[in-house]
């Protein structure tokens, strides 16, 4: 088979694997694109399976990152329902579960992360759920509602968002989580406090510092949480959110270099200067930090891709980003930017009682990262200055009356 | 269907049938016009999606939020006709719009 013939070939139809696959199209790639994904759907948007979809605000085609005919009218060649199982870089060629194999010109991987499993008893009953496909949406849709109790296993940003919907469905919901503190992994202590109140004035329960030792059940149905303390927390569904490792074990089988997720560079490069890995399954540069690390979100899945794609067609490469990510809950838009490393203080800028304020992470008077709530002009502002690393003054940024534009300048 | 243009930052026009009850973004992404990005998916989170509207239909698009005002507000070359093409849903009314690109999506 020809090089020209072989094309790109895509492991992973999520965001990432669906973005690239049109980018490369939008940016002139005329040669052979196929796309593998082990779901039995087209490429679709994740975020509002915890929010908009649960409450069924949302359907099947808005969750479609593009109509089922773009992929036929662009000659993008989609193999669903199927695993890609090795790589065989000499060859260049990858294998799939069901005994086909496809030649590629240059391979991206794609392949995202999963839910982590509780290895603990129970955790195989059923309606105890992960939150990461549109089918898992679906199972844990048809479990919430009036009457109905959500245990949330993981106090972190899909399990609240879970919660709640659950509520916003007439349901009840509890969270448990093992840290003293919820988004204990994600979120500093003011926000941990804040969404933690904010939840309880909606009717979730939090169990805090609670280690989860089995799941208890009926009938081989989830019917309880079983805590340490000897408590056992009521459900009718639990949901477990306490991460998600890496899917990059093809990869690793390889022989490309893996730490905790694919290393890459910032074109999205592997160690294999014909394989390019993007979204939750690198581990990649953050150019303004001058580290490396594995990132989950859509908007690092984006860049990747945006990225790779510029790379594979020749393009200038794209500009880097500061990391973002958002959350929506309840009434509740939170967005937040950059990484607190290295940290030395923190500025709170408005007060949480009022559920719109900022809190900036600063080292020295450089801001780092910044976390907001109901505060657009914040994120906004605070994202441009991480990027920027240009120093502030902190009395002003700790002042609403005077505006992220005065900051700023 | 309404008509919508969409003219990227180097001038390429793409004239699409966008279904009622979309917004002017999804209109764009699901049709893979370069110069759109939205990467929020449209929860006026990213401000990636941003447009200038023609100014003969600016009022017809209708006002913005106080969150679409904030995130314009620190958006690059914005205007007195930016909008976020995410919080513009599409209607009748809106049958011949013409949107145009900024730079700093080009």
């Amino acid at each position: 088979m020809s090089e020209t013939k072989s094309g790109v070939v895509i492991i992973g139809a999520g965001h990432a694997g669906g973005t690239i696959a049109a980018l490369l199209r939008q940016y002139g790639y005329e040669a052979p694109i196929t796309l593998i994904g082990e779901e039995p759907l087209a490429p679709y948007q994740r975020p509002p399976l915890s929010k908009a979809w649960l409450k069924g605000e949302a359907d099947a085609d808005s969750l479609a990152l593009k109509p089922t005919e773009f992929y036929a009218e662009t000659g993008i060649e989609m193999l669903l329902d199927v695993r890609a199982s090795a790589i065989d870089r000499a060859a260049h060629t990858v294998a799939l579960h069901d005994g086909r194999t496809l030649a590629y010109e240059t391979l991206i991987i794609a392949t995202g992360a999963r839910a982590r499993s509780l290895p603990i008893p129970g955790a195989d009953l059923k309606g105890v759920l992960s939150l990461r496909s549109a089918a898992d949406a679906e199972e844990l849709k048809a479990s919430l509602g009036p009457g109905k109790r959500l245990a949330v296993i993981g106090g972190g940003y899909i399990g609240l968002e879970a919660a709640a919907s659950a509520r916003a469905l007439g349901g009840e919901a509890v969270v448990i989580e093992r840290e003293p503190r919820i988004l204990a992994r994600v979120a500093c202590e003011i926000l941990s406090d804040f969404f933690t109140a904010y939840h309880r004035a909606r009717g979730v329960d939090f169990e805090l510092g609670a280690f989860v030792e089995s799941l208890s059940g009926a009938d081989g149905h989830v019917n309880g949480v079983k805590l340490a303390d000897g408590r056992t927390i009521s459900c009718d569904v639990a949901l477990v959110g306490v991460g998600a490792p890496p899917n990059d074990e093809i990869a690793q089988a390889a022989g490309l270099d893996c730490n905790g997720g694919i290393v890459v560079d910032i074109h999205a490069r592997t160690s294999d200067p014909d394989i390019f890995a993007i979204g939750d399954v690198s581990h990649r540069p953050l150019p303004h930090y001058h580290r490396s690390f594995r990132l989950e979100s859509v908007a690092n899945a984006l860049e990747q891709a945006r990225q790779a794609a510029a790379a594979i067609t020749g393009r200038p490469p794209p500009a880097p980003e500061v990391t973002w990510n958002w959350s929506d809950q309840y009434d509740l838009k939170y967005q937040f930017a950059g990484m607190p490393f290295e940290i030395d203080d923190i500025v709170l800028r408005g007060d949480p009682a009022t559920a719109k304020f900022a809190v900036f992470h600063l080292t020295g008077d450089v801001i780092q990262a910044v976390e907001a709530v109901n505060a657009p002009a914040e994120f906004m502002a605070g994202r441009q200055l991480i990027a920027q690393r240009r120093p502030i003054s902190r009395s002003r940024l700790a002042d609403p009356t005077v505006s992220m534009k005065e900051v700023a300048a | 269907m309404p008509k919508i243009t969409y003219i990227e930052h180097n001038g390429s026009e793409h004239v699409l049938d966008v279904k009622n009850g979309l917004s002017v973004m999804e209109g764009a992404v699901k049709n893979n016009i370069p110069g759109i990005d939205a990467d929020c998916g449209g929860a006026c989170a990213c401000a990636t999606c941003h447009v200038y509207v023609d100014a003969a239909w600016a009022d017809k698009v209708g006002a913005k939020s106080a969150m679409e005002e904030s995130m314009l507000d620190f958006a690059e070359n914005v205007e007195a006709t930016s909008r976020l093409s995410c919080q513009i849903k599409v209607t009748d009314a809106l049958d011949g719009l013409i949107v145009r690109m900024p730079e700093s999506q080009h």
